[in-house]
């Protein structure tokens, strides 16, 4: 415990005045090793079993979407993704479901993150709808985000259509490992020139993305304002150990953001708006030491879009890949397999 | 032009006086009803416009002009003038279906055939000029009844004050008493003084008409308000909504159809209860567009965008708070230059949003075609992107052409495309003031022009809106260009707006303050090196972002402009504090702009 007291003044003192200064730079990685359990390159098995949830979390949302009928409430379909996932094998949560109808899919006129929680609204014919869950599974955490509507809308169609492009854009400049708040502003351009605009920034935080690891804490699985508690013990390390080497788990357009893509998984969300209509997808990026590549494709939108470009070159972009992409995952598969 | 008079027999012996335009051999047939308390003489105008492509009839309901008028009140019932117009119209027209116009009571009338089965065949198109179905008023007041909301109990009520008359008409002695003494001179003098009504158009039998029509009121209104029939109707049906209409508020007479008709068409028409007097070009015109689309041909773009799509219906949102279809830009055409991005694209949408037709243009055809794209998918029907840049007057000249010929004269305009240019005065030059001024002002200056002129032409009023900005009123510096041509701006808005209040067009300067839109990187400094002027937009853009005033928010303030006709609308606080201080204390201004606020 005294170690820990002695090393969060560290962090604070290093991280505020000097950055991680070369006078205590090995007390703070041997530190940072100790605090964090992020591993900078996953074990195949650990990447199997982090996409064995995040498919648990996809088919939750599925199959709660299809069970939408008009006059269901956030609070209605929040608790149906919640009893679904701990049917289905979720034992704690990273953050509990949530929904949002209509207007809410773009946080219209959110003030605070209360807000975020699911309310009474009624789905209607025609709405939009987001459901986001998180479910955690003997620590391996997935975080995603399935957008869809009652009965079809054709605003969402849209943006869930263009989504294939920024799916495509963050890996592309992900492995050219550009500093992560520039890929933000990239990820801002493309949302000027598409007309949208940019929900994500009101996440706390104004993320885009933020690191998912395995939690190892032990204690109550209880949750609070929504968040698991310990995923919260594991995010406060993060944010700490982060700090400590000048960079953060929290991927915004700041200046903490301000380096190269941290080696490890990253739950990706660009949530996009127009008017009263928004969507997202949000799904788990792996980046190691060199290369970057998305955990999974066997996801529904990114289904949906290989389903409308069946073939020819246009399927790269389509579903976010390049070669290099195929080469990582196959590889992946192949090691995870032997 | 020859009118030729005759005269039908009623299936209960009633002659009607009937009178006739054009040739009887024409391919279409328009019957013309008249309300209360006027005779066929108030179509006369129109009528007359209408002869050269149709065979035009109107009659004289019975009790008015040179009709019979039976005494009994029973005999003025909507079934015995169901049978009237029957009547008529086997004489007129015994082999087609006409296109039945009616106007006040004469709409109302003439809603009792369209929505019945008696007459249902004979009757190709009905427009209905201020006079809904009591059928369907009856119904709209109980729907709004059943689910009141503050908005629906108001246009309750604003209908009710609208129809003071309906229940002083059902007073004894004291109507007809007034109509045969003080209103003989008095009513056409109101008419004139109210409405515009041109003197001499009344009919020769006016008191007359006026006390016998009484029955109308007396025979339908109470039990038809009060026990409302469900009557709907596949016949296509075009309503007139005189805006100004002292008798019959827009909102009823747009909402009341709409559960029932199924080929619906709402025009707005700025002109007060005695259109078919005072505005008789208009309205002949659209019948004329509205007839010839129901023969087959193509519907021209103002009637295709008043068209009540379906999918406008039944979706409650903030534009359409009743879900009653009526969005507020419903039929609307906007025009909006620099639409490709920033505020121009935030505010084509926000109108595609409630409703209007947009016609994105900016000088990257792309980022136009998208806004349109965007905007249909909002649900605006006809939108369309054009490439033009605004600071040429030829290309502008040709836009505006192309507009006129695709989509036709537009109801908004929003000269929004702009340029920013930084740095000292002496710094500037000739080419950087044309650049500037070009775009910023005489790029205005063009839209104003060309579709001011339109606007004034159709004679339907219409709204423009240039996009100014906090710089028009706060000196700097290091503004000099970019400030001057937005003064300017500001300074026609108010010239034009007092020169065009007459013609009911609407003008309003927006200045918006810092909002975050790619101007921030597209702002050229002048007197800087090349490496200092990206140090220098990379500056302000973060300036920009931090400040985090999105375009939607001065978009809203457009459709704010134009819904209350505001003449300056200030939007960021910046903008709101800097116009306060610019009239309380100019000194504070004057000594601020010394300073040099550019971010380095």
């Amino acid at each position: 415990m005294g170690d820990r007291v002695f090393g969060l003044v560290a962090a604070r003192w290093s991280g505020g005045k000097l950055g991680a200064g070369i006078c205590c730079a090995d007390l703070t990685r041997q530190y940072v090793d100790t605090m964090s359990n992020k591993q900078p390159a996953w074990a195949p098995e650990d990447l199997d079993r982090f996409r064995a949830v995040q498919q648990l979390a996809y088919r939750c949302a599925e199959a709660v979407a299809a069970t939408l009928e008009p006059g269901v409430t956030e609070k209605q379909t929040a608790r149906r993704m919640r009893h679904w996932l701990m049917e289905n094998g979720a034992d704690d949560w990273f953050h509990v479901p949530f929904a949002w109808f209509g207007d809410r899919t773009t946080f219209h006129r959110f003030r605070t993150p209360l807000q975020f929680f699911p309310t009474d609204r009624r789905l209607e014919e025609g709405m939009p709808f987001i459901l986001d869950c998180a479910p955690v599974a003997d620590g391996y955490t997935a975080d995603i985000g399935y957008a869809g509507s009652l009965g079809g809308n054709a605003v969402q169609a849209q943006i869930l259509e263009d989504l294939q492009e920024y799916r495509a854009l963050i890996l592309a400049e992900v492995r050219e490992r550009k500093p992560l708040n520039e890929i933000y502003r990239s990820v801002d351009a493309l949302i000027a020139k598409h007309g949208y605009d940019n929900r994500h920034r009101v996440y706390p935080g104004r993320v885009l993305a933020h690191q998912v690891t395995r939690l190892k804490v032990r204690g109550p699985r209880a949750v609070v304002a929504g968040f698991g508690v310990r995923s919260l013990q594991t995010l406060g390390r993060e944010l700490v150990a982060e700090r400590i080497v000048g960079r953060s788990p929290l991927w915004a357009d700041g200046k903490s953001s301000g380096h190269a893509p941290t080696p490890g998984l990253w739950a990706v969300e660009p949530h996009l708006g127009l008017r009263q209509v928004g969507a997202k997808f949000e799904e788990l990026l792996v980046v190691t030491e060199d290369d970057a590549y998305w955990l999974d494709h066997d996801l529904p939108h990114v289904r949906t879009w290989a389903a409308k470009a069946p073939a020819g070159p246009g399927e790269a972009t389509a579903r976010g890949e390049g070669p290099t992409g195929d080469l990582t995952e196959d590889a992946t598969e192949e090691e995870s397999a032997a | 032009m020859k009118e030729l008079q005759s005269y039908v027999t009623a299936p209960d012996g009633v002659r009607l006086a009937v009178f006739e335009w054009g040739e009887r051999s024409a391919a279409t047939t328009v019957v013309l009803v008249h309300g209360y308390p006027d005779t066929h003489a108030v179509w006369r105008p129109i009528a007359e416009q209408l002869a050269e492509r149709h065979h035009v009839v109107a009659y004289d309901v019975r009790g008015a002009g040179h009709s019979d008028a039976p005494r009994a009140v029973r005999s003025y019932t909507l079934a015995t003038l169901e049978a009237d117009l029957g009547a008529v119209l086997a004489e007129v027209s015994p082999d087609k279906p006409v296109h039945l116009v009616g106007h006040d009571w004469g709409s109302i009338q003439s809603w009792e055939s369209v929505t019945g089965t008696a007459l249902a065949d004979r009757i190709a198109s009905f427009t209905s000029v201020s006079g809904p179905c009591l059928d369907h008023v009856g119904q709209w007041f109980r729907s709004k009844l059943r689910r009141p909301n503050p908005r629906s109990v108001g246009q309750l009520a604003w209908q009710g004050v609208h129809s003071w008359y309906i229940g002083y008409f059902h007073l004894p002695l004291l109507p007809p008493l007034l109509w045969r003494t003080a209103m003989v001179k008095a009513w056409p003098a109101l008419l004139h003084a109210i409405e515009g009504v041109p003197h001499g158009s009344g009919a020769p039998t006016f008191p007359t008409d006026a006390v016998r029509g009484l029955a109308l009121y007396r025979a339908n209104m109470i039990p038809r308000l009060t026990r409302p029939r469900r009557r709907p109707t596949d016949i296509p049906v075009q309503v007139v909504l005189p805006q100004q209409d002292l008798y019959v508020t827009p909102a009823m007479a747009g909402q009341a159809p709409q559960p029932f008709v199924g080929r619906l068409w709402r025009r707005p028409l700025r002109a007060g209860h005695w259109a078919p007097l005072t505005h008789e070009t208009v309205l002949a015109g659209w019948i004329d567009e509205f007839v010839a689309h129901i023969e087959g041909a193509p519907a021209a773009p103002d009637l295709d965008r008043a068209q009540v799509r379906t999918a406008d219906a039944g979706t409650a949102d903030a534009h359409n708070p009743d879900g009653s279809g009526t969005a507020a830009y419903a039929g609307k055409l906007v025009v909006v230059t620099g639409a490709g991005s920033g505020i121009g694209r935030a505010t084509a949408l926000a109108f595609a949003d409630a409703g209007a037709s947009v016609v994105a243009a900016d000088l990257n055809a792309e980022s136009a075609a998208r806004t349109a794209q965007l905007a249909a998918l909002l649900g605006a029907p006809r939108s369309g992107g054009y490439a033009v840049d605004v600071s040429d007057p030829a290309a502008m000249e040709e836009f505006a052409k192309a507009v006129h010929a695709e989509h036709g004269v537009p109801d908004v305009v929003v000269n929004n495309a702009g340029i920013g240019l930084g740095g000292a005065f002496l710094d500037t030059a000739t080419s950087d003031w044309d650049a500037v001024l070009g775009v910023n002002l005489m790029g205005v200056v063009h839209g104003c022009r060309l579709f001011g002129a339109m606007m004034k032409e159709r004679g339907l009023g219409g709204h423009i809106v240039n996009i100014a900005s906090a710089a028009a009123y706060l000196p700097s510096r290091t503004l000099s260009a970019y400030a001057t041509s937005k003064a300017a701006v500001l300074m026609l808005t108010e010239c034009l707006r007092a020169e065009l209040a007459d013609q009911g067009i609407g003008v309003s300067a927006v200045c918006p303050g810092f909002v975050n839109t790619a101007i921030a990187k597209a702002t050229r400094y002048v007197g800087v090196s090349a490496s200092e002027q990206e140090q220098l937009r990379g500056k302000a853009d973060r300036l920009y972002r931090l400040r985090n005033l999105p375009p939607e928010r001065v978009a809203d303030a457009v459709l704010r402009a134009v819904r209350e006709n505001r003449p300056v609308v200030p939007v960021a606080a910046e903008a709101r504090i800097g116009r306060a201080l610019s009239r309380l204390s100019p000194g504070t201004l004057r000594f601020v702009a010394r300073r040099d606020l550019t971010p380095r």
